[in-house]
């Protein structure tokens, strides 16, 4: 394994689970001695080889991996500029990249001895992979997922199901993804001897954010082999969707320290940012919610705002912590693509390449709309197709009819 | 420095028995109705009063004290609003113990020092927010120490005697004793179990220790208060004043009173406890 040098961008968080002002273990005391378990059996699994070499067993055979790093030809004749890659995240077993924090989690907690897991879920891909790897282990597995998601993701919904996961619809606060969590850790607090919450982004308390980054980083460790193979250099950009940011923050994070590329995060613009959107850095400032400090949208009286997106996976009013403080320090620059935007790309993808995405991933290929056309020919852009677009086939399909209309 | 609730306490174990403590939301139907039922309280029997901060997100409270809190934000109700409850309180008695319980975000939007500055002018005495565990304690529980006002702990079956010393270290008024891993507003916590759980925390503290999370009846508060310095009831008073409610939701002439008669029933039982072995 390579050594990779010190760096300020990459060595947080703190012993306490920081990113400078960011992240913090902000939990209820109930959860705080099994947060501290964690963090010592993620230590102790990080350092046995062994953990190491099962993961890359099942990450080859089962999940499929190395993703391809595919390069978009007719995206790139149209857009007329940078040279564009796929990183086919959407080719993994259960169709995102969610499966690589779920299969290393459902691992720890295998190790910690746990039989009950428990997730939150927006779009459903997180739900979909933990039921996954729930059934292929054999543990028993809970998804929280706001009764308007399950409304708009039903086919998410069949596959947790079929797969032997009790879905459970939450019905309080905006009933989307932050309501999930919230329930979620209801649920955890609640039955905290036996289960564990396998968290399916960049967030929550410490260590939650770092062991998610560290289980997606293959993303960008695989581009930056992949790249150095086909075209015998860095890329000169990335660019990647953002919700609570782990498809982003895999992919960016071997990168931080090569100063020559270009970073780009994409938020969720809803609406439009003077209206409903799900853009935290964006249009949000920093507070205090789901066991992190980080981008929360919000009003005056530090209350959760509700955010929207037509992608359920983005909407949320917040961000890893880890993202707020990219954005603060400057490494990585935050755009965000709205509703309208994000269903442009989407169908742009899937007429010229033969690849329809999520929606999730529409809102990154939007803005290499906009950035890939003032680039040289010779730069090399890299975007992160997270997930596939089948969940979001009824839900487009509906939506392009109306308009058509 | 000695606070109210200090004071509150020794009384209370000169007078040989156990403090009954109350929480109810701040602006829970409304800021108004919400007043005249703080106000209530401390007639009906209640020794302690913990008042709900609203907030968006309860992550560790059931469905009666979340909808309580939306209630009371959909009434207009924030935290500066909850400040002024509690000095609007605070004209009458000067002498009852005040505690505000929530969640973070509110504070830290406000100013940490400026809320700390405001709350301590507003007569209130002490704090319970949720989600700030002692590895926290720089945030608020530090600074509110200092401002003079206490910050009290929660302590749950999960603290073991190893954390147990560092969850009493920055803890000061008393302990609360969450009786069960668990939501608020859930089962209730068998009282044999509760009584080596306190003392087990009085091992390693000479605090008073509160209980609450599922003591609903008069029975169950005399029970547990009879292995603690004291019982505390919510969901149960949430619920008799949701009850209360007409169809929109607005309070109407016997919200106040429906309050009123629960706490003092409880409070009756509460007092018919044998005060714990200290």
């Amino acid at each position: 394994m390579n050594v990779v040098k010190p760096n300020s961008y990459r060595s947080g968080p703190d012993e306490r689970g920081h990113f400078g002002i960011f992240g913090g273990r902000f939990v209820a005391e109930t959860l705080m001695p099994l947060i501290l378990d964690l963090e010592k059996a993620y230590t102790e699994a990080k350092a046995d080889p062994a953990f190491q070499a099962e993961m890359n067993g099942y990450l080859k055979n089962y999940v499929g991996r190395p993703s391809p790093l595919y390069f978009a030809e007719r995206l790139t004749e149209h857009l007329g500029g940078a040279k564009i890659y796929l990183k086919r995240e959407e080719l993994n077993h259960t169709g995102s990249h969610k499966v690589n924090n779920v299969l290393g989690q459902i691992m720890l907690a295998r190790r910690m001895g746990k039989k009950r897991i428990i997730a939150e879920t927006g779009a459903g891909q997180h739900g979909v992979a933990t039921a996954t790897l729930c059934a292929r282990f054999g543990l028993d597995c809970v998804v929280y997922m706001g009764a308007v998601d399950v409304e708009r993701q039903q086919p998410n919904v069949i596959r947790m199901e079929m797969l032997g996961a009790k879905v459970v619809p939450v019905q309080s606060g905006t009933r989307t993804l932050k309501d999930a969590m919230n329930e979620a850790l209801r649920d955890w607090v609640t039955n905290v001897h036996d289960t564990f919450y396998c968290i399916g982004t960049v967030a929550g308390p410490h260590p939650y954010p770092t062991l998610v980054r560290d289980f997606q980083a293959i993303i960008g460790n695989e581009t930056k082999a992949q790249m150095q193979e086909v075209e015998g250099r860095l890329p000169d950009s990335l660019v990647a969707c953002i919700g609570g940011g782990s498809n982003a923050m895999g992919l960016f994070h071997p990168f931080l320290d090569d100063s020559t590329v270009e970073i780009f995060g994409v938020e969720a613009a809803g609406h439009g940012l003077t209206q409903l959107h799900a853009a935290s850095i964006a249009g949000g400032r920093p507070g205090v919610l789901h066991g992190n400090r980080t981008y929360l949208l919000m009003d005056a009286d530090g209350q959760i705002q509700d955010a929207h997106s037509i992608s359920a996976g983005l909407d949320y009013p917040g961000i890893g912590p880890e993202h707020s403080w990219l954005h603060e320090i400057g490494r990585v620059n935050y755009l965000s693509a709205t509703d309208d935007e994000a269903l442009a790309a989407f169908q742009l993808l899937s007429k010229l390449e033969g690849i329809i995405p999520a929606l999730e991933p529409a809102h990154a290929i939007a803005k290499v709309m906009e950035l890939a056309p003032k680039r040289t020919k010779d730069h090399l852009m890299v975007v992160n197709l997270s997930g596939r677009g089948d969940k979001d086939v009824p839900q487009v399909g509906d939506i392009l009819r109306g308009k058509s209309k | 420095m000695t606070t109210r609730i200090d004071t509150r306490f020794a009384e209370l174990k000169k007078a040989g028995r156990s403090a009954f403590v109350t929480f109810l939301m701040a602006g829970d139907p409304d800021p108004a109705t919400s007043l005249e039922i703080i106000k209530a309280l401390p007639k009906s029997g209640a020794d302690v009063i913990e008042i709900g901060m609203p907030f968006t997100d309860p992550m560790a409270d059931g469905p009666s004290i979340q909808a309580a809190g939306l209630r009371a934000l959909k009434a207009g109700m924030t935290l500066k609003k909850t400040l002024d409850l509690v000095r609007g309180f605070r004209k009458d008695d000067n002498t009852t113990p005040i505690v505000l319980m929530g969640y973070y975000n509110p504070i830290y939007i406000y100013g940490v020092d400026k809320f700390l500055v405001d709350a301590k002018s507003a007569g209130i005495d002490g704090l319970i927010i949720v989600d700030l565990p002692p590895e926290e304690d720089d945030e608020l529980c530090l600074p509110a120490m200092k401002a003079g006002l206490n910050f009290i702990r929660l302590a749950t079956p999960t603290t073991d005697d190893k954390r147990l010393p560092a969850v009493l270290a920055n803890t000061s008024g008393f302990v609360y004793y969450v009786s069960i891993t668990g939501i608020t507003g859930a089962a209730a916590a068998d009282s044999t179990a509760v009584g080596e759980a306190v003392a087990r925390i009085k091992r390693h503290t000479k605090l008073p220790v509160c209980v609450g999370f599922g003591i609903r009846t008069p029975e169950t508060a005399r029970s547990i208060a009879s292995h603690a310095n004291g019982a505390v009831v919510g969901t149960a008073l949430v619920d008799a004043l949701k009850n209360s409610l007409d169809a929109d939701g607005h309070a109407t002439g016997k919200t106040v009173n429906a309050v009123a008669e629960l706490t003092a029933a409880l409070a009756q039982g509460v007092k018919g406890a044998q005060q714990a072995a200290e």
